[in-house]
């Protein structure tokens, strides 16, 4: 194989060093710009955050185990799950998977040094804590009651909480958000090792490059969004106060314009993730490699047509909402596409069952649950009756905790040796794994019923016959929480007392795992070249290394 | 702890039959999903020296066919919601209306003969009812679980609901869109009587005049009958010296405007003449008309709207 | 080898690979940028479409010709540092400082005009939306949505044209210090990306602001 030097300049520190070795002041974390460093840095912003949006959780169905509600102020209650909402949207569910498992891989998996635009990848940082701070001082002065959502002329004219300083907080870090989409797109585009053409990307290239697609894009219309909203707060005057000859809808086109499409930036790495992890697991090339490619594309394209499916009971003309449902029913399509992929993945494959896996196995079990309860809502007149209330409420935790997280921490499994120079005692990642299964399903099944019985969501107190499946909700809750408990511990414990890890230890494709475990702060000292196709897992074949 | 809820209505049955039939679309998905899964992580497990045999090479079939089932299964799905959303939403003529006004943290609830309820609404079973909501302040959103339905509330314009209730009982009345601290407070009851029950519960309410009589009055005082007449019969027949439109059979007739289209006078359309008139000029009169906004409380104006409705045939409860 | 060897950052392959890589990512954050914006032109077109007599009003008020003469000073400014960056490109460093220079000052009289001169304008007119706006009656409402977007795109426009004149000034530090020549100027052009869009943002927005209400 011919190897050509990377450039006539070398880089300015030639070592085969880890990357962790390569400073230990605070200094040279803080002002690093290696993409390596930068994803341990977000790594540990966004499990703060996690924490964070957590306890509020916690609190929220603490509060729900009796009908009058556990705490006694309403006005604490709305703020809760309001504080829960912002920080896991905004600071958990949108960047986890692009700022750690992205700022991490991308270059690497592309043969390259680092990003395009590494002082960029920086400053991104520096906006999401900016943000994070800001956010978090109007949390703990009080917080906001409205919602995650903000819906005017609620958070116009009439909520007393800090609403301008949560939305400032947001406005930042979505300036964060901006770049870092823009730094991957620009990456996939250039630095690509010679003979890593489009279609031989691996699909976790795809993923990213789709979701960076839609935060480039949507993104700044949440910006003006929450920029008009603060100003009709501050100066009473504004376009979404029907008092005033502006229309409150207005609003709600505009936030939805952008959270639509957010929830595939939450979701499309995770199914990137999915289909690296199912292919090294399963011995065995990607089922359907171009459809699973073309299946993100067009979840990008179709997420920005979708928007008008939480509005179908708000004040919108006929025509639209059905506009909107049936283009809501189009983008399952492409997601069933890829569930009935990974499967055909898995056949006649060689299945092994290491954390990782079962993770993304789990993945796609609830996904799918979550998949198919998103038909229930698309459908108009099912939806009459199941939006707003815990059905919906559930829905969307399936597929973003259900999914989202459990593929997080797939993704956060697989490439841990490769990120930490560990590996994660195998036990432990089994145990955590089938906790979080259980635990959530505990916790959120009940909810499908409890919303189809008419709970409503966002109650702090409510009728007496729903206490039961409220109490059995909640106390899933405490055996999710030891889910999440659970890795955080061993992940931890892994860092001192891990056994250390060889650059390959699932025998996977992929350029990553041809640098050591961890890498040196340049990745490579000469060009990778790529020749054949990705997943390209010998067959028939069980790995050499042993179970 | 029970796990269905009344269907109240006919069309809450109707909506349970598409909710059963997407439960089972979607177990048998599931089925289908977990129980491949299940049978490779068993069959194809790493230890397992089954038979493998050759990989697929021609996938684009296999793709084509399961890419085609869902789409032809969605949109099945698609159509059903949707026919069964058009009904929910296109009251039919001629039903019984009741008033609805939401505000932080109740609501107020008003029946053509005056009659006035907060946090419930009486009504007569084997009719069809509309319900024409406004509200005070923020979004609210009006919802029955027993009857499927519910829509969002908004400021500052007329939202409708309708249905028809078969089975007598009490039902829950949510609001269902967050309002401020209450939300989860500015719940209520749906009292579905039969026809005898309901008029008797009519005739005990301390009624005082109905909406149309007080709504008589009102457009004395806002100097309605200025221009329009003091029986809204406006225009140059009347005394009046302004040439205004006539009201009498205004409601639910054809209205041409200023730039040539047609709309039809229903209660959005009158409100919104009374508070924003020079959004929608009428044809062939002068744009005299002044603004009403933020001098006429929501309650008043469903009174005014009554009493014009009561000018027209069609609008006789 | 004949070529001069350029540095350029140790993730690319040549000084032209990076090159053409900071021009595409200044292309993909003016995307974002137009998303941006288009918030705000739909928002007014919306707006405008519900209360179209008093946005004739609104737009009445406005000032024609202190408008007219910024839109003429923004596009000379964009003609202006074009002409910087063809100096440059043909190794002509002084010829894109004085450019720069001009460009940064037409750049600054468009400032001065805008918010010295004609908000100071309005606010004495009393055309900031509130309790004490100055239209009444039956288009008020429509009047004050109208300053709500005057005000709104004016002053993020100003905001954009600042962040703009700082990166000329920039441009005009490092050309003094002799960082470009024939063969490297990429800086100038990203740059010059970027101020081009500024002034797009304005050849919208002076329809909509100017023109409206004004038709014969």
């Amino acid at each position: 194989m011919n190897a050509t030097a990377l450039q006539d300049v070398p880089p300015p520190r030639e070592t085969q060093e880890s990357y962790l070795q390569d400073g230990f002041s605070l200094r040279s974390w803080l002002l690093t710009t290696d993409h390596k460093r930068i994803a341990i840095l977000y790594l540990a912003s966004i499990t703060a955050f996690f924490f964070i949006g957590g306890s509020a959780a916690a609190l929220v169905r603490y509060n729900l185990l009796v009908p009058q509600g556990m705490i006694h102020s309403a006005e604490t209650y709305n703020r809760l799950f309001t504080m829960h909402g912002v920080v896991m949207v905004w600071f958990f569910l949108v960047p986890a998977v692009p700022v750690t498992l992205g700022n991490f891989v991308v270059p690497l998996m592309l043969g390259a040094r680092d990003l395009a635009f590494p002082k960029l990848n920086l400053f991104s940082w520096y906006l999401f804590i900016l943000g994070g701070i800001v956010v978090l001082y109007s949390l703990f002065t009080g917080g906001v009651d409205t919602g995650w959502t903000f819906y005017t002329p609620l958070t116009t004219a009439y909520s007393k909480g800090h609403v301008v300083a949560t939305v400032v907080g947001i406005f930042i870090a979505g300036f964060s958000s901006i770049a870092t989409g823009l730094n991957f797109i620009v990456t996939i585009h250039r630095l690509r090792a010679p003979g890593l053409t489009w279609f031989r990307l691996p699909v976790f290239l795809w993923s990213l490059y789709a979701t960076s697609v839609i935060l480039v894009l949507a993104t700044p219309v949440l910006a003006m969004t929450l920029l008009l909203l603060a100003f009709e707060r501050i100066f009473h005057i504004g376009v979404f106060d029907p008092a005033f000859g502006g229309d409150p809808l207005l609003f709600q086109h505009l936030f939805w314009f952008y959270s639509h499409p957010a929830v595939y930036i939450m979701i499309l790495p995770g199914f990137g993730i999915v289909s690296e992890i199912i292919p090294a697991f399963s011995r065995k090339p990607l089922f359907g490699y171009s459809f699973v490619v073309w299946a993100s594309i067009g979840i990008a394209v179709i997420s920005f047509l979708v928007w008008g499916h939480h509005m179908f009971v708000a004040g919108t003309s006929l025509l639209s909402a059905l506009v909107f449902s049936i283009l809501s029913y189009m983008v399952a399509v492409p997601s069933a596409i890829k569930v009935f992929n990974w499967i055909g993945t898995m056949h006649k494959g060689y299945i092994h069952f290491d954390a990782p896996m079962l993770y993304a196995l789990g993945f796609i079990g609830l996904f799918t649950m979550g998949g198919l309860t998103g038909l229930f809502v698309a459908a108009l007149a099912a939806d009459v009756h199941l939006t707003q209330t815990y059905f919906v409420v559930a829905h969307f935790h399936y597929v973003m905790v259900g999914g989202m997280v459990s593929a997080f921490f797939a993704g956060l499994h697989y490439w841990w040796p490769k990120i930490t120079g560990r590996m994660y005692p195998e036990m432990w990642g089994r145990a955590g794994a089938l906790t979080i299964f259980i635990g959530f399903h505990l916790t959120f099944f009940p909810q499908f019923i409890l919303g189809y019985l008419g709970m409503p969501r966002r109650y702090h107190a409510y009728p007496p016959e729903f206490q039961v499946l409220n109490v059995l909700s909640s106390a899933g809750t405490t055996i999710l929480a030891a889910g999440y408990l659970l890795p955080l511990a061993y992940l931890t414990w892994s860092l001192l007392r891990g056994e250390r890890a060889p650059a390959n230890p699932w025998e996977a494709t992929g350029l990553e795992w041809k640098t050591p475990s961890p890498p040196p702060t340049h990745n490579f000292t000469v060009t990778p070249m790529v020749d054949s196709a990705p997943y390209s897992y010998p067959t028939p074949g069980s790995r050499h290394r042993h179970e | 702890m029970n796990f269905w809820l009344t269907a109240a209505t006919p069309a809450a049955t109707e909506v349970d039959h598409l909710i059963i039939a997407l439960l089972i679309i979607s177990i048998a998905v599931l089925a289908l999903v977990f129980g491949l899964m299940l049978l490779y992580m068993f069959k194809y497990r790493s230890g397992s020296d089954v038979n493998r045999g050759a990989l697929a090479q021609k996938t684009w079939r296999i793709e084509a066919a399961w890419t085609t089932g869902t789409l032809v299964a969605f949109f099945f799905l698609f159509l059903w919601g949707a026919r069964l959303y058009v009904q929910l939403f296109q009251p039919p003529r001629n039903a019984l209306r009741i008033y609805v006004v939401g505000k932080q943290f109740m609501w107020k609830v008003e029946h053509d003969g005056g009659q006035r309820e907060i946090d419930a609404i009486h009504l007569p079973i084997g009719m069809d009812i509309e319900l024409i909501m406004t509200s005070e302040d923020v979004i609210h959103d009006f919802s029955v679980p027993a009857f499927r339905i519910k829509h969002d509330v908004l400021p500052g314009r007329y939202e409708t609901l309708w249905f028809h209730v078969d089975k007598p009982g009490t039902y829950h009345l949510f609001c269902t869109q967050l309002c401020g601290i209450d939300h989860s407070r500015m719940i209520g009851q749906i009292v579905a009587l039969p026809k005898a029950d309901y008029q008797r519960w009519l005739a005990q309410s301390d009624a005082g005049e109905t909406l149309a009589t007080a709504g008589k009055t009102l457009f004395m005082r806002y100097g309605c009958s200025g221009c329009h007449g003091s029986n809204g019969a406006g225009g140059p027949q009347s005394e009046s010296t302004v040439h205004a439109p006539s009201l009498a059979g205004l409601y639910g007739s054809p209205v041409t405007l200023a730039d040539g289209s047609v709309v039809k006078a229903d209660d959005r359309y009158i409100r919104d003449c009374i508070l924003t008139p020079s959004r929608q000029r009428v044809a062939s009169y002068p744009p005299a008309m002044p603004s009403f906004s933020g001098e006429i409380s929501e309650e008043d104006l469903l009174k005014l709207l009554a009493y014009i409705k009561s000018l027209s045939d069609a609008g006789v409860p | 080898m004949n070529e001069t060897f350029l540095p350029h950052e140790f993730q690319y392959a040549s000084a032209e690979h990076q090159s053409q890589t900071a021009i595409s990512g200044m292309w993909l954050f003016l995307a974002s940028e137009m998303l941006f914006f288009g918030v705000l032109f739909l928002s007014w077109i919306f707006c405008r479409h519900w209360n179209p007599v008093g946005f004739d009003v609104g737009g009445g008020q406005t000032e024609m010709i202190l408008g007219t003469i910024n839109s003429v000073l923004l596009l000379t400014s964009s003609a202006t540092y074009t002409a910087g960056t063809r100096c440059i490109e043909a190794g002509n460093a002084r010829g894109l400082i004085a450019f720069c220079v001009i460009t940064a000052l037409l750049g600054l009289t468009f400032l001065g005009v805008k918010f010295g001169l004609e908000w100071h304008g309005d606010l004495d007119k009393h055309l900031f939306p509130g309790p004490d706006f100055a239209i009444q009656g039956a288009a008020r409402a429509g009047a004050q949505l109208f300053f709500v977007f005057y005000f709104v795109s004016t002053g993020l426009h100003g905001l954009h044209m600042v962040a703009g004149i700082g990166l000329v000034a920039w441009i005009l530090w490092r050309a003094r210090r002799g960082d470009f020549s024939a063969a490297y100027s990429t800086p100038v052009s990203v740059v010059g990306l970027y101020w081009s869009f500024v002034d797009m943002v304005w050849v919208v927005l002076y329809p909509l602001i100017y023109l409206v209400g004004r038709s014969p």
